[in-house]
């Protein structure tokens, strides 16, 4: 029992508890609220893993911007304070189903292909100027790719939200 | 077991984190009170041509201390229709933000916390934090003025987070480096085509420094940017709701934050605890850098709190024109002109 495993064992438990609380609680900003624990947490697993640079992005754009514009936009569109609304739509059953079934599909495929895989004991440590270099040497198509389709998504937001 | 704990508790690692965490959550906030007696009370009383509290110790050097016992005495407050547990945690939630920034601050060629990887970035991404605790505040509060305050500050927030970041990539690109220790030594051994040594950044970097601290300004909500408190309409804004204990809470991440981006900037743009012409290595910076940091910082800070109490306020449309028609583009073109002279010369 390594001190490793016990954070990740807290941290796990943590997302999963935030994460059913998100969605059965029966308050839209609490649900925004514990997505931001769910978030946060994985931002934490990805420090255990020594992911340094794939976390801080984690905070800096799902905690940062789109949880932010996320409760910004709740706020100022729902009823604010202490009122509740019923957020369970009536065809949970099936969407649980779904749920389950792609849990187990995803864990299946996983311990399949990764399950008898071991840690060495000097795990490799990511520098973060290692990933720019792949980032704009291996995966330069794939990077460029995503530029243009956040480029294109960003147009047609405005196109959207122009009036004339 | 029980021998295990104790050699536990006494080991390197447990003793280098229990320092590290009364440097950052103890030793580096009291520092940043600092800012608010010598430009809170002192700076802004003689501006307007007063003395400002003079009773506390002598010329009111206590007067914080006393301020603070007062604060600790009040009744905790709150509203009947407040969300209790989101409104108890969104001042903890911004005060947190302010403490995780000082974690990567160099005072010294071995004085710092953590010298991340990341640095600089990692910065920028805790200081966003602070956005979530406002907003959290402002709409727990069950009040109307609170949650305008929170809007505002948020919509803010957002707005200037963009130029601030922008304004940082013309840094690291001529540094070369994202880690803030990283970025001091590349200062302290730049040489402009040959002539001095330990020049800081902002020679090259002026248009990066001026848009950096404009929108710091902005992200500490101080006039001219402070519509998410502005008491004459909003009452306080997102805090207005908040007493004693909390309110402190508030108060503290609010010049705690100035110190932090004050020393980012004086780290990014000033050369942080190097001095020109000093070899950056020498043992002796670890004492000396430390002062020189701090008097970089309290240049800058004196600088936010000179605008802050010279400027009225910005309107709403103002304040977002100003940042995406003016801060960023400057702040692009700044990258593209770094860009290119970085790979020219």
């Amino acid at each position: 029992m390594i001190a490793q495993n016990i954070a990740f064992g807290i941290i796990a438990t943590v997302t999963a508890v935030s994460a059913v609380l998100m969605v059965t609680t029966r308050n839209v900003v609490h649900a925004a609220l514990y997505l931001v624990a769910v978030l946060a947490s994985l931002g934490a697993l990805y420090v255990l893993l020594t992911a340094e640079f794939v976390a801080t992005t984690q905070f800096l754009v799902y905690i940062g911007a789109v949880m932010v514009l996320f409760l910004f936009g709740v706020m100022l569109t729902r009823a604010p304070g202490g009122e509740t609304q019923s957020l369970t739509a009536t065809s949970w059953p099936v969407a649980f189903g779904v749920a389950a079934i792609l849990a187990g599909a995803l864990t299946w495929a996983l311990l399949d292909q990764f399950g008898s895989d071991e840690l060495s004991e000097n795990p490799v440590v990511f520098r973060t100027a290692d990933v720019g270099d792949e980032i704009f040497s291996t995966y330069l198509i794939a990077f460029e790719a995503a530029s243009v389709l956040l480029l294109a998504a960003l147009i047609g937001a405005i196109v959207l939200a122009r009036k004339d | 077991m029980i021998a295990d704990l104790s050699f536990w508790i006494f080991s390197d690692y447990a003793v280098s984190t229990a320092i590290k965490l009364a440097v950052v959550m103890l030793i580096i906030p009291l520092t940043s009170l600092i800012l608010v007696y010598v430009f809170l009370f002192k700076m802004m009383a003689f501006m307007q041509s007063r003395l400002g509290p003079m009773e506390a110790g002598p010329h009111g050097s206590l007067q914080l201390i006393a301020e603070a016992l007062k604060f600790l005495q009040k009744e905790d407050i709150h509203p009947d229709n407040a969300d209790k547990h989101v409104f108890a945690l969104a001042p903890i939630i911004v005060l947190m933000s302010t403490f995780l920034l000082y974690v990567v601050l160099p005072v010294g060629p071995d004085l710092v916390v953590e010298d991340l990887d990341t640095g600089i970035f990692y910065a920028m991404a805790v200081s966003s934090l602070s956005a979530l605790g406002v907003l959290m505040a402002g709409w727990a509060s069950a009040n109307k003025y609170a949650l305008l305050g929170g809007l505002r500050a948020a919509g803010q927030l957002i707005a200037y987070e963009l130029p601030l970041v922008l304004a940082v990539v013309g840094v690291v690109i001529q540094a070369e480096t994202l880690s803030l220790q990283g970025i001091v030594h590349a200062q302290a051994n730049w040489e402009i085509f040959g002539i001095g040594s330990g020049m800081p950044f902002i020679v090259t970097q002026g248009i990066g420094f001026a848009i950096f601290m404009v929108a710091a300004q902005a992200e500490l909500t101080q006039t001219p940017f402070d519509m998410p408190v502005a008491e004459t309409e909003l009452v306080g804004g997102f805090h207005i709701e908040y007493t004693g204990f909390r309110f402190l809470l508030f108060f503290m991440a609010e010049f705690g934050t100035a110190f932090a981006f004050a020393s980012i900037a004086s780290v990014l743009f000033l050369g942080g605890w190097s001095l020109p012409f000093v070899d950056p290595t020498a043992n002796w910076l670890n004492i000396v850098g430390p002062g020189v940091m701090l008097a970089k910082i309290l240049f800058l800070s004196m600088i936010i709190f000179w605008v802050r109490f010279t400027y009225p306020r910005l309107r709403e449309d103002q304040l977002q024109k100003f940042a995406w028609k003016l801060l960023i583009p400057a702040a692009l073109a700044n990258i593209v002109f770094t860009g290119v002279f970085k790979v020219a010369f």
